[in-house]
């Protein structure tokens, strides 16, 4: 008998008969790369209003003060109690009393009001940041079930367009891209941010 | 310029004062207009309506005919659409090679009235007069198949007298698309109202557009609610002089 | 011999999945149409999208480009497909994934229904995905005793509601606020019966529903956005965060993905996420984009498969003019701006593909005669070909499949309608401006029947759809030809 695999390939050759000789050329003249440099301030600044206009908020710092910052951020953003979590990788300066994952199950998780990370790489022109599963961002489950997810970006993983942000990501790893807090618009198209996803969304950008 | 008028089956039997305008229009710029009388329809209505079969003699007769003229011009979007786009394709679907290429020729030389004055003529303003309110339709064909963009409302816009007003949702097909209006007339009436509300809301007394069909549609729509505002073609319009007024 | 009938490509079978309707769809459309609430519910989405997706796309200098890149990346995917399909199997394979291929919506359901039952469990969660609505994996698995539940809002509207969608994107876009307050009191277990219509309210009265579902869930169920051939990367877009939790929290993920949802490299990707979001929601990028390649250690699902679906996406394949269907990212943009989508939302066409794309690909799918009279279900007015972020040529395939609609009645020898004789007669008349010119004079019989100033306001059937709603002009005293000739004008 044969296989609904060769099957299908089969049916595929037969469809395409004599047309698949025809080469089609792809155009690609499209923006490959921004008019700004990765990490200028016109990137770091688009960036910020494209994630402001999703309802993140945006927290400037320089290296020198980002633990600081993040304490900050973390600070006003938990509710009396609540826990944080971190991934192994996650410099432990910047969050001293944080957990860090191991390999909780989701119960567990659910237990975290917050998670602190760090990113792949951002995309300002879409207010994009990846996560790619690296030792400071984490599994993909960390950074999902805590209600507060506060990102450190810094200015050089900040691209203009989307082009240059797949470019620097692995597409072997698993993968998240983030632009603004979860949302839907299924009621009568009015968006409401957060849903299942982290209703908050902090990021601190580190400039320098 | 010599000129030949495709008039349109339905210009020719339903509009003639359509075909009429037009001559007298492109005779007030000096040109000279040619009636090929051997000419019945494009086959459209055959295309759209999935008879290309039936369509192909028809494509045949009307390459035939319009072959021998440079400059072609029909008052029509949708009918010069069918010519510059349908034709070749449905001689392709026949496997006549040769008679694909000749269509092609001929729908390179046919031209919408508008582009025809525009375009070849290189003229905005015809020196027409017509003091009425009116509302102009972008009918769909004329606007997404031939993309003739402003070119109408530029015409219009220099018409002495006229006082033309911005139509609300102006791109939304009138829901007239050939036996569309038939086959799916339940559909094509509610696209029909709310172009007919749209237009009426402008208080316009004449509604405008480059195509007799979406004309008898909404023409056909206000005359059953006697709203009082009329349809004429674009033609018809630009044809109208102090002397003679549409 | 038997190879070549092996493979010939075949339709999607019948009795089963969302590809059929039950009533043409000019008979559905009235249903729709007499229903006021949904035309207001239908015209402000519409309206509102339309909006949102027009500020998003004039941001972008390159969005022609963009547009022109998709369209040839896809129309180039098509010409090796069965190249792309077994490169992605091997590089998803090699990450410890497992591919599975169904050749109709049956065999699909099969192999899904073997995997969860499999895994012991009774429950699956699922991510939107228009692929396991086409093949009516939700039913298959119902009948074997295996609940799945939506998770994406607007289908667990949909599916509280018992329901069907009636649209891609936004399936519950026939539905407004206080109806959808009112399916939830009536349907969610332990909602607060103090629920308001405020869509926050309704989100999170969602969010706390499914919460423990996703907490608890064993096995998750997806369809796949894009398929990346060379590095075996499967990707998911989406906004609540609710595709995260069913790609992410079970042990099992089963994807079931039609063979078209391939690009070759992840290059082409960079094309994509931007084209789809834009066109889709109207945003800038949607909240949520997951890629998996396989399995990840130590991170998401121990036990990750993928299932390739034909159901009839071959035979469209075969057809030369209507193969560009299969390049549809499934957007949703043809529907916001149809004027015929607006007026009769998506259940009027019968299948979970709605609109201008699904009067282009239901018919593909299942053969021209179950869902013949679908591309007869727009006026051509083209505004879905402008929208459409990979160019499909929507008008051109309509056209085409009424071609092949009556091509394929006149094959089959039935016998030819009234319809076929007056275009056949029509035809015949047309062909030379004596006949032509004749008809005209007869026509003007109509001045004597039931005309009154000016005007005619009834016709008998098959017109009398029009004279309904319009009166029809009088013919003129004198046709064109007739005035020209009078006037002596030259004649070539």
């Amino acid at each position: 008998m044969t296989s609904a695999k060769e099957e299908i390939l089969g049916r595929i050759r037969a469809a395409l008969g004599e047309s698949r000789s025809v080469p089609t050329v792809v155009p690609r003249d499209y923006r490959t790369h921004g008019s700004d440099e990765p990490g200028s301030p016109a990137v770091l600044d688009l960036l910020e209003d494209r994630l402001v206009d999703y309802k993140a908020s945006v927290h400037r710092t320089a290296s020198a003060d980002l633990a600081g910052t993040v304490r900050q951020v973390l600070a006003a953003l938990l509710p009396e109690g609540g826990r944080v979590l971190v991934p192994a990788g996650l410099p432990p300066d910047w969050v001293p009393d944080a957990s860090t994952d191991e390999g909780f199950d989701a119960p567990t998780l659910d237990g975290f009001a917050a998670v602190v990370t760090g990113c792949a790489a951002a995309a300002a022109q879409t207010g994009t940041i990846a996560l790619d599963g690296a030792p400071d961002q984490g599994r993909r489950a960390i950074t999902l079930v805590p209600d507060i997810h506060v990102c450190v970006v810094r200015a050089g993983q900040v691209v203009q367009t989307v082009p240059e942000l797949l470019a620097r990501l692995d597409p072997t790893r698993a993968l998240t891209f983030v632009s603004g807090p979860s949302a839907t618009s299924d009621i009568e198209l009015q968006r409401v941010e957060g849903v299942h996803g982290p209703r908050t969304l902090a990021v601190v950008l580190v400039t320098d | 310029m010599r000129i030949a008028l495709f008039v349109t089956c339905l210009g020719d039997a339903l509009f003639p004062d359509v075909g009429k305008a037009t001559v007298m229009l492109l005779e007030r710029l000096g040109h000279e207009v040619v009636f090929p009388d051997r000419q019945t329809c494009c086959g459209q209505m055959h295309v759209n309506t999935g008879y290309q079969h039936e369509a192909l003699p028809l494509v045949r007769h009307h390459v035939e005919v319009f072959e021998p003229y440079d400059v072609v011009v029909a008052p029509s979007g949708s009918c010069v659409g069918s010519v510059r786009h349908q034709h070749a394709m449905v001689a392709r679907r026949h496997g006549e090679e040769r008679l694909a290429a000749r269509a092609e020729g001929v729908g390179a030389r046919t031209y919408e009235l508008s582009e025809l004055l525009v375009d070849v003529l290189g003229v905005e303003d015809v020196g027409a007069f017509f003091p009425h309110r009116v509302t102009y339709h972008p009918t769909c064909h004329s606007l997404r198949m031939l993309r003739v963009g402003d070119k109408p409302l530029r015409l219009l816009r220099n018409v002495r007298g006229i006082d033309l007003v911005e139509l609300p949702d102006a791109d939304q097909c009138c829901g007239f698309g050939g036996t569309f209006a038939v086959k799916n007339a339940d559909t094509s009436t509610a696209m029909l109202a709310d172009k007919m509300r749209n237009v009426l809301d402008t208080r316009a007394e004449v509604a405008t557009a480059g195509d007799a069909s979406c004309l008898m549609q909404i023409g056909g729509g206000l005359s059953r609610l006697r709203a009082g505002t009329r349809t004429l073609h674009l033609a018809e319009i630009l044809a109208s002089t102090e002397e003679v007024v549409a | 011999m038997s190879g070549i009938f092996l493979g010939m490509p075949v339709h999607a079978p019948r009795g089963v999945g969302a590809l059929r309707g039950a009533e043409p769809f000019p008979v559905a459309a009235r249903t729709a149409l007499a229903n006021t609430q949904l035309r207001r519910n239908l015209g402000h989405a519409t309206a509102t999208i339309r909006a949102k997706r027009a500020a998003v796309v004039s941001e972008l200098d390159d969005w022609e480009e963009l547009r022109r890149a998709g369209e040839a990346i896809k129309t180039a995917t098509m010409t090796r497909l069965d190249e792309h399909l077994e490169q992605l199997e091997r590089a998803f394979t090699a990450r410890g994934g497992t591919v599975h291929w169904a050749r109709d919506a049956n065999e699909a359901n099969e192999v899904v229904t073997r995997l969860v039952q499999a895994t012991g469990e009774r429950e699956v969660v699922k991510v939107k995905s228009m692929a396991t609505q086409e093949i009516g994996l939700n039913e298959a698995l119902e009948a074997v005793g295996i609940a799945a539940y939506e998770t994406d809002l607007a289908e667990l509207i949909v599916q509280l509601g018992h329901d069907t969608p009636s649209h891609i994107l936004v399936p519950a876009i026939h539905r407004n606020r206080s109806e959808i307050r009112e399916i939830f009191l009536r349907e969610m277990a332990g909602v607060d019966p103090m629920l308001t219509d405020e869509p926050r309210m309704l989100a999170m009265a969602a969010r706390a529903h499914l919460r423990r579902k996703f907490l608890s869930a064993k096995v998750g169920i997806s369809g796949a956005n894009f398929a990346v051939a060379q590095t075996g990367t499967l990707v998911v877009l989406e906004s609540e965060g609710n595709g995260r939790m069913c790609l992410t929290l079970p042990q099992t993920l089963i994807t079931v993905m039609g063979i078209e949802k391939l690009v070759p490299t992840w290059t082409d990707l960079e094309v994509f996420l931007q084209l789809l979001p834009r066109s889709s929601t109207g945003e800038r990028m949607n909240p949520y984009t997951s890629t998996w390649a396989g399995r990840h250690e130590g991170d998401g699902p121990r036990d990750v498969h993928l299932v390739l679906v034909d159901n009839g996406r071959t035979a469209t394949l075969a057809d030369e003019i209507g193969r560009q269907v299969l390049n549809c990212i499934k957007c949703s943009a043809c529907m916001n701006v149809c004027p015929v989508y607006e007026r009769t939302g998506g259940h009027a066409y019968g299948s979970v593909y709605p609109g201008p794309i699904g009067a282009v690909l239901s018919p593909q799918l299942t053969g021209i005669e179950d869902n013949a009279s679908l591309p007869y279900a727009s006026t051509l007015c083209g505004a879905c070909f402008d929208a459409c972020p990979v160019r499909i040529d929507i008008p051109s395939v309509l056209v085409h499949l009424r071609a092949k609609h009556v091509e394929q009645q006149r094959e089959d020898h039935r016998l030819p309608s009234a319809e076929a004789l007056s275009m056949a007669a029509a035809s015949w008349v047309m062909s030379t401006s004596t006949r032509f010119s004749a008809a005209e004079k007869a026509s003007r019989i109509g001045r004597l029947l039931g005309a009154r100033r000016g005007r005619i306001t009834m016709l008998p059937p098959p017109f009398s759809g029009w004279s309904a709603s319009r009166d029809v002009p009088l013919p003129p005293r004198e046709s064109f030809r007739e005035w020209w000739a009078g006037r002596g004008g030259a004649t070539s």
